[in-house]
C-alpha cells in the first residue's frame, strides 16, 4: 500500500489524537465510584491521625461506620473504643472496658468516684512498624505514602505480624483467612476523601492527618496540645497522634 | 594422598546434583516472583497499593449530600451540629448519591439516635450536652421539641 | 465483660482469640527433637566419643523422621499453605521467620541428608547388590551410580563425613536457635521478648532430643530383642545430665531475673503462672519435666545403681523429660498468648479436637515421625550384621 507523505501525516496524527482520546476515555472510565478520576501522588502525602481524648464521647459511631465502608467481620475490630476507670493515684490498675469494641456504645458508667474517659484505638501506622519488620514475605508493608497496608493476595496467614503488633489492632480475617487490619481508608483518602471514622465521629474527636500538607490543622494541634502516642518505649514510629492522653490507658 | 577419581565419583554426582538443584531453583524464582515485587522501592508487590485503593466506597462524605440537599446544609450551619456530618446520623450513603431515586435511605429513629450520644453518663466528658432521658423529657420523643439538623429548642420541634 | 467466655479482665478485642495454635507448640518441639539428636550424633562424630557408637545411627535417623515432618504443623497453621513457597521467591530479610524455607533446606539437603548418605553408603552399595525387586532400583539409585567402597573412598567419606558432621552443629543450633530468635525478639510480647530465648531453646532442645534418642533405642533394641549397651548409655544420661544443669539454670535464671526486676510485665505474668499456667509450668515443665529428672540422673551420678535399676531411671528420666520439654513449649507459645498486651486481663486457649488445629492432628503429627522412622530402620538398618562386601576390588 502506497500513500502520500501528506497522507501518512494525517493518517498518523488521525492516529495519535484518536489513541489520547479513548486513553483519556479510559481513564474516565476506570476512575472512582464518585465519577472522579484518580490523580493522586503518594509522594505528596503523609498519613497520620489525631485523636483528641477528651472530645471522644464513646458513642461508637466510628466503629460502625468503618465496619460498614470495610466490611469487617463481626466480632474483629479494626478500630475500637475503650473506657476507661481510674480511682484516685492508682493509675497503674485502671478498670478498662471495650464490649463489642464499642460498636453499640458503653453501657452507663456504674460507681461513684473515679474519672472516666474513652480512647479510640485504631492501627498506628506505625512509621518503624514491628509488624513490617516480621513479615516473612512482605505481604504487609508501608506505602510510599506512610500507611501501613496488607496484600490480602500475598500474605500467607502466619499470624507473625499479629504477634509482632504491640497494639492489638490486627487480626485474621476469617473468611480470607489473611491479616486484616485498619487501612486508613486507603481507598478514600487516595480521593480526597476522609476516613469512615473520621466522617462519623460527631466531634470531631477523630481527625485524619496529613504531615505533609502545611495546611493541614495536624500542625496547629501537634503545636497546641500534650500529645503522646500509645506504648512511645516500643519506638514504633507511631503515628496516631493523642491529646490528652491519660497516664493509665494502655 | 592422591585420590582417583573413582574412588571420589560419588561425591562428583552429588555436588552436581546440588548444583542443578541451585540452577532450577534460581530459575525458578526468576520465573515466579509476582510481577511489580519491589516496583514501588520496598519490599512489597506495588500492584497492592493501588489493588487496596480500588475497593469501593460506603460512605460518600458531606461534600456529596451539601448540593441536593442545601437546605438541612444550611439549617444544620446555624446551630451545634455543624460540625456533625450527615452521613454520622443518616449511615453510609454513597449508594444513594449513584442513584437518589432508586436508593433511598430510612429515617433513623431519633429517640434512640439521639440517646447514643447524648444520653447522660459519667464517662463522657463534662462538657459535652448530655441529658438523662426520663428526667428531661420523661420518655417524650425528642423530634417533639428538638430539629435534629439544628437542635436548639427555642427553633421548635421537627416537622 | 460478662459474656466474654474465658476472658478475665481487658484484652484489646482482636487479641482475644490466640493466633498460635498447638501447632505452633509442636513446631519448636520437633525441630528441638531434631537438634538435639543431631548433636548427640555429633559427639560421636566430632569429638570421638566412641562409646555412644550404637545410637549414632539411630540419632541422625531420629533426626531425619522428625525434620520430615517439621513443616506439617506449619502447613496445616497457615492461612494460605499453597503461598508457603513465598518465602523461598521473595524472603523479607528484615524478618526472622523468613529463613526458616533457607536454613530447613540447608540443614536437610547439605547436612542431614548427606551426612547419613555418607555414614551409610557401604550399606547401600552392599543392599544394592544384595537385594531383590522394587528395593533393589531404590539402593541402586541411592548409590549415585558408584560401587566402590574401597577403603580410599570409604576414607573419604569419612573425612568429608567428618566436615559435614562439623559444619552441621552450628547449622543444627541455628535450625533450632532462630526458632527461640522470632519469639525471643518479639518486642510486643514481654513473655517472650529475652535475648536468652534463642539460649534457652537451644539447650532445652538438646535435651529433649537427647531424651527421644534414648527412648528410641531402648525401643529398638528391645524390637531387635538385642541387649541395651549400657557403657552408652550411662554415656549418654551423664551427657544429658550435664546438659540439663545448664538448661535449668538457664531458665530459672530467666524466672529470677523478671522477679527481680519486677517491671510493667510482671505482676500480670506472676498471675499468669500462678494461675492459667500453674499445671504446665510449675507441675509439668518445673517439677516434674526439670527437678525430677535431674533429681533422678543426680542420683545415677553419686549412687552405683544396679543396672536394672539404671535402666529403669533413665527410662522414666528420659519420658518426664519430654514431657516437660513439650510443656515447655507450650508455655512459651501459647502462654505468650494468654496475656493481654495491656496487662490488664487474661484470655483461655480452646484447644479443638478434630479440627485443623485441633489435638487430633497434632497427635498425628507427633506419631507420624515415629513411623517414618520405623521406615527408615527398615531402610536403612543401623546396626551392620555383616561386613560389605566391595563390588570394585572383587
Amino acid at each position: 500500500m502506497s500513500m502520500t507523505r501528506r497522507e501518512m501525516i494525517t493518517r498518523t496524527g488521525k492516529f495519535i489524537i484518536l489513541t489520547a482520546a479513548a486513553a483519556e476515555g479510559l481513564q474516565q472510565l476506570t476512575g472512582s465510584a464518585q465519577g472522579q478520576p484518580l490523580k493522586y501522588d503518594a509522594a505528596k502525602h503523609w498519613w497520620a491521625m489525631t485523636l483528641d481524648v477528651e472530645k471522644c464521647i464513646g458513642c461508637g459511631n466510628c466503629v460502625r461506620a468503618c465496619a460498614a465502608e470495610n466490611d469487617v467481620p463481626r466480632g474483629y475490630f479494626r478500630t475500637w473504643i475503650e473506657r476507661y476507670h481510674v480511682i484516685g493515684n492508682d493509675i497503674e490498675h485502671p478498670t478498662v472496658e471495650s464490649p463489642d469494641g464499642g460498636i453499640h456504645g458503653f453501657p452507663p458508667a456504674a460507681g461513684d468516684d473515679g474519672k472516666w474517659f474513652f480512647v479510640p484505638k485504631l492501627c498506628n501506622h506505625c512509621a518503624h512498624s514491628p509488624c513490617v519488620q516480621v513479615c516473612p514475605v512482605g505481604a504487609t508493608f508501608e506505602s510510599p505514602d506512610g500507611v501501613v497496608l496488607v496484600d490480602e493476595k500475598y500474605c500467607l496467614g502466619c499470624r507473625y505480624c499479629v504477634q509482632a503488633c504491640p497494639y492489638g489492632c490486627r487480626y485474621i480475617h476469617p473468611k480470607k483467612k489473611t491479616v486484616d487490619k485498619c487501612t486508613l481508608c486507603y481507598h478514600r483518602i487516595t480521593r480526597g476523601l476522609t476516613t469512615a471514622c473520621c466522617e462519623a465521629c460527631p466531634t470531631g474527636a477523630r481527625k485524619l492527618a496529613d504531615l505533609k500538607d502545611p495546611n493541614d490543622p495536624v500542625h496547629e494541634f501537634l503545636r497546641n496540645n500534650v500529645v503522646q502516642v500509645l506504648k512511645p518505649q516500643m519506638a514504633t514510629g507511631s503515628k496516631a497522634y493523642y491529646a490528652g492522653l491519660d497516664g493509665s490507658v494502655r | 594422598m592422591r585420590i582417583r577419581f573413582t574412588d571420589a565419583s560419588h561425591l562428583v554426582v552429588l555436588v552436581l546434583a546440588f548444583a542443578a538443584g541451585l540452577l532450577v531453583f534460581v530459575a525458578l524464582r526468576y520465573a515466579l516472583v509476582p510481577a511489580g515485587f519491589g516496583s514501588l522501592g520496598g519490599h512489597y508487590r506495588g500492584p497492592a497499593v493501588a489493588e487496596v485503593a480500588a475497593r469501593p466506597i460506603a460512605y460518600a462524605g458531606q461534600t456529596s449530600c451539601l448540593p441536593c440537599h442545601d437546605t438541612e446544609g444550611k439549617d444544620r450551619a446555624g446551630g451545634k451540629h455543624k460540625s456533625v456530618a450527615c452521613e454520622a446520623c443518616h449511615g453510609a450513603l454513597a449508594r444513594h448519591t449513584e442513584d437518589p431515586s432508586a436508593v433511598k435511605p430510612a429515617l433513623p429513629v431519633a429517640s434512640k439516635l439521639c440517646a447514643s450520644c447524648h444520653e447522660k453518663d459519667r464517662a463522657k466528658p463534662q462538657w459535652f450536652p448530655q441529658v438523662a432521658t426520663e428526667e428531661h423529657s420523661g420518655g417524650a420523643d425528642c423530634k417533639s421539641c428538638h430539629m435534629p439538623h439544628n437542635p436548639d429548642p427555642n427553633r421548635g420541634a421537627a416537622q | 465483660m460478662g459474656h466474654l467466655a474465658g476472658v478475665d479482665g481487658f484484652m484489646y478485642p482482636n487479641e482475644i482469640e490466640l493466633q498460635w495454635s498447638i501447632l505452633i507448640v509442636l513446631y519448636p518441639f520437633i525441630t528441638g527433637l531434631v537438634a538435639g539428636a543431631f548433636i548427640l550424633a555429633s559427639l560421636e562424630r566430632v569429638f570421638k566419643v566412641a562409646v555412644l557408637k550404637p545410637t549414632y545411627r539411630l540419632s541422625l535417623l531420629t533426626a531425619l523422621a522428625f525434620l520430615l515432618v517439621a513443616p506439617l504443623p506449619l502447613q496445616l497453621h497457615l492461612g494460605h499453605p499453597e503461598r508457603s513457597l513465598e518465602m523461598y521467591l521473595t524472603p523479607h530479610r528484615s524478618s526472622a521467620m523468613a529463613m526458616f524455607g533457607f536454613v530447613y533446606l540447608w540443614y536437610l539437603m547439605v547436612v542431614l541428608l548427606v551426612e547419613i548418605w555418607l555414614d551409610y553408603r557401604a550399606d547401600i552399595v552392599q543392599l544394592a547388590q544384595t537385594s531383590r525387586g522394587p528395593m533393589r532400583l531404590l539402593y541402586r539409585i541411592m548409590t549415585l551410580g558408584s560401587m566402590n567402597v574401597g577403603p580410599a573412598s570409604r576414607s573419604l567419606d569419612d573425612r568429608v563425613g567428618w566436615l559435614v558432621t562439623l559444619i552441621g552443629i552450628p547449622s543444627a543450633f541455628l535450625l533450632h536457635g532462630y526458632v527461640g530468635f522470632i519469639f525471643g525478639s518479639v518486642k510486643a510480647n514481654a513473655w517472650w521478648s529475652t535475648p536468652l530465648m534463642p539460649i534457652v531453646f537451644v539447650f532445652s532442645a538438646m535435651v529433649s532430643g537427647i531424651a527421644a534418642v534414648v527412648l528410641v533405642y531402648y525401643a529398638y533394641s528391645w524390637f531387635q530383642r538385642r541387649p541395651i549397651d549400657m557403657a552408652c548409655v550411662d554415656a549418654i544420661a551423664r551427657f544429658l545430665f550435664y546438659v540439663f544443669v545448664v538448661d535449668f539454670s538457664l531458665e530459672m535464671l530467666d524466672l529470677v531475673h523478671r522477679m527481680y526486676e519486677a517491671d510493667e510485665s510482671f505482676r500480670t505474668l506472676d498471675f499468669m503462672v500462678k494461675t492459667r499456667l500453674f499445671v504446665p509450668q510449675i507441675v509439668l515443665q518445673i517439677t516434674l519435666g526439670t527437678v525430677v529428672p535431674l533429681l533422678m540422673l543426680g542420683a545415677t551420678q553419686v549412687v552405683r545403681f544396679r543396672e536394672a535399676v539404671r535402666r529403669r531411671l533413665y527410662m522414666i528420666s528420659c519420658c518426664l523429660t519430654l514431657i516437660g520439654i513439650f510443656a515447655m513449649r507450650w508455655n512459651v507459645v501459647i502462654g505468650g498468648q494468654l496475656f493481654s498486651k495491656s496487662y490488664l486481663g487474661y484470655t483461655t486457649y480452646k484447644l479443638e479436637f478434630a479440627t485443623r488445629e485441633g489435638l487430633v492432628p497434632a497427635v498425628a503429627l507427633m506419631v507420624l515421625p515415629l513411623i517414618i522412622l520405623a521406615v527408615l530402620l527398615k531402610l536403612l538398618p543401623p546396626w551392620r550384621q555383616q561386613e560389605p562386601v566391595d563390588a570394585v576390588t572383587q
